[in-house]
């Protein structure tokens, strides 16, 4: 904070004491012919440009909210908006404010060092017609500033910047049911092989990142999973966090091969940016982006033969992080 | 025993498997079509060829091909009519193309496939009883991640999800049962024959769907309209940009 002050204070006071730039050509006969000035036009830019530098605000003002009817299309117009006006103004300042005049020969080419003067001049006469360069200027930043920031903000959806905790909370524990879409619980013996089933913790929310999973079965013989993990595949069935490291898309494909003597492994595959993990080797990463394997979910099955998990996920679910590594998950207190 | 009868197929039908057919093979009886086809991959009686130490087949042919006792008459149906069967080459992914065979060898070969074991019977789904909306919903949880969901077909690694313009609804309540080759499979616990029923009804309307927005542009997404608007836009800014930088008419 107190960096970001003295550095605040320095930029004022070079700003204030900067000295005033004399015209440099003053003593040279003009090349460009002098233009009236236009007030007028002048306020039409500084409104257009402080109007894009709202529509840009506004941009990240609808982005801040969570739930809202028809955002994307509030965004799009917000940003259209701001440059839109941008433009306008752009094209008010090329037409009205810079004094435009037709030349018959070709410029003479830079590196000259008089040529190079006549063109420094070109460009400070140029604009001789403003009067408000300053106020202008400030427009100008104030609307380029918005628009940099409204573009830079979604970037903060990439990640959490502040809050992971979410992320790590899952409502998986010791002796929670899985039970399918309608809350019915999965039962052992009728999991079959070469298909998938979704599954929720029984009595929690759904729609929480950490809920869902996606449930396969294989002969035993079929899984090489790590030592530590060889108890969490009861009958061969194994479960995985349904939401991919990449991006956190929902794992909604599922392959595996009718004769698998000349056809692909099978895999559990992200459908958005097909990333493919092989889930009878603890969903390792066999293709696409995704940077680390599907945590899994360590199962086993109670006394009436339903699936319960048996612990909590191997590592934290979801799209991946800069901090996704630094701790394992946690169950709600 | 086995070996002596395929030596003795080999002598008998000389222009077999992944010869094209037609070609001088005049069996019509089930066995006879499955000995000239079939038999090089899938092995005799349907036993499969697992491995490729197996001694070569007719023609040269490293056979490969899994054994067909249970897949029943539904599975032969299946991967005959779409033409999905016979394969040129076993590690080649089956593509829907005009089966080689007309009706009645199908039938024959189905008939015969059937006998082999205990499979499943060719199914009958009833689309007229199903429902286009609860097919659509039910369509979208199992399906559209890889068919796309007004079924135009997509990718999964190292497959392709055909499109299901061709699939008729018997072809599609027994790939549903089968899954065949990289996709999965979907019990009667999974789905269950109704719901199936509703799965086609709305494989039925996709084919036929009509167009609220005018152009479809082939229905397969936001790829091909961003393209179009581009090409639209585009002409407009550079319209724009011609107006902005007309010179001032002296």
């Amino acid at each position: 904070m107190n960096l970001l002050r003295r550095w605040t204070i320095a930029a004022g006071v070079l700003f204030v004491g900067r000295k005033r730039r004399q015209p440099r050509f003053a003593d040279r006969p003009r090349i460009v012919p002098p233009g009236e000035p236009d007030p007028r036009a002048e306020w039409v830019v500084l409104a257009l440009l402080l109007g894009a530098a709202a529509a840009a605000i506004g941009f990240i003002v609808v982005y801040s909210f969570n739930h809202l009817a028809h955002q994307t299309q509030y965004l799009g117009l917000a940003l259209g908006l701001a440059f839109a006006l941008i433009a306008a103004a752009l094209v008010v300042v090329g037409k009205r404010l810079i004094v435009t005049e037709e030349v018959e020969e070709d410029y003479q080419l830079p590196g000259h060092p008089e040529a190079q003067e006549d063109l420094e001049q070109l460009v400070e006469e140029s604009g001789d017609r403003f009067t408000r360069k300053r106020l202008l200027l400030a427009g100008g930043t104030a609307a380029a500033g918005a628009l940099g920031a409204a573009l830079v903000v979604p970037a903060l959806s990439l990640g959490p910047l502040l809050d992971s905790g979410g992320l790590y909370d899952t409502p998986w524990r010791r002796g929670v049911r899985l039970v399918d879409e309608h809350g019915k619980p999965l039962l052992l013996a009728e999991i079959e092989r070469e298909t998938f089933y979704t599954a929720y913790p029984q009595g929690a929310d759904k729609e929480l990142l950490g809920s869902p999973v996606v449930v396969v079965r294989f002969a035993p013989s079929q899984l090489h999973l790590p030592a530590e993990r060889r108890d969490w595949a009861p009958g061969g069935v194994v479960a995985y966090s349904k939401i991919c490291t990449h991006a956190g898309c929902a794992i909604a494909l599922f392959r595996k091969p009718t004769f698998p003597v000349v056809e692909p492994r099978p895999a559990l595959i992200c459908p958005c940016h097909y990333s493919t993990f092989d889930p009878t080797r603890a969903a390792k990463v066999i293709f696409g982006p995704a940077g680390r394997p599907l945590p899994q979910l360590p199962l086993a099955a109670d006394s009436n033969g339903a699936l319960i998990a048996a612990g909590n996920f191997s590592g934290a679910i979801g799209p991946a992080w800069s901090g996704v590594r630094s701790k394992p998950p946690r169950n709600p207190s | 025993m086995r070996r002596l009868a395929l030596i003795a197929l080999v002598l008998v039908f000389p222009a077999a498997a992944g010869a094209q057919p037609g070609s001088g093979v005049k069996a019509k009886t089930g066995k006879g079509l499955y000995a000239a086809y079939c038999l090089s991959c899938h092995g005799v009686d349907g036993s499969g060829v697992t491995s490729t130490s197996q001694p070569r087949g007719v023609l040269d042919l490293r056979g490969l091909g899994p054994p067909l006792t249970d897949v029943g008459a539904l599975g032969a149906h299946f991967y005959l009519t779409t033409g999905y069967m016979p394969l040129a080459n076993p590690h080649d992914e089956p593509r829907h193309t005009e089966s080689p065979f007309d009706k009645q060898e199908i039938a024959a070969l189905v008939a015969y496939v059937a006998s082999l074991g205990h499979g499943p019977p060719i199914p009958k789904p009833h689309p007229e009883r199903g429902d286009v909306s609860s097919g659509l919903s039910l369509f979208t949880e199992h399906c559209a991640g890889c068919h796309q969901v007004v079924a135009q077909g997509g990718y999964v690694t190292n497959a392709v999800a055909p499109p299901l313009r061709q699939a008729s609804p018997v072809q599609i309540a027994e790939a549903v049962r089968i899954g065949p080759y990289l996709m999965p499979r979907f019990p009667v616990s999974q789905i269950t024959d109704a719901q199936l029923d509703s799965i086609i009804a709305y494989v039925q309307w996709t084919k036929h769907s009509d167009n609220p927005g005018g152009w479809s542009l082939g229905r397969i997404g936001p790829v091909p309209e961003g393209l179009v608007t581009w090409l639209i836009a585009a002409v407009a800014l550079v319209g724009c940009c011609l107006v902005i930088g007309r010179r001032f008419q002296r």
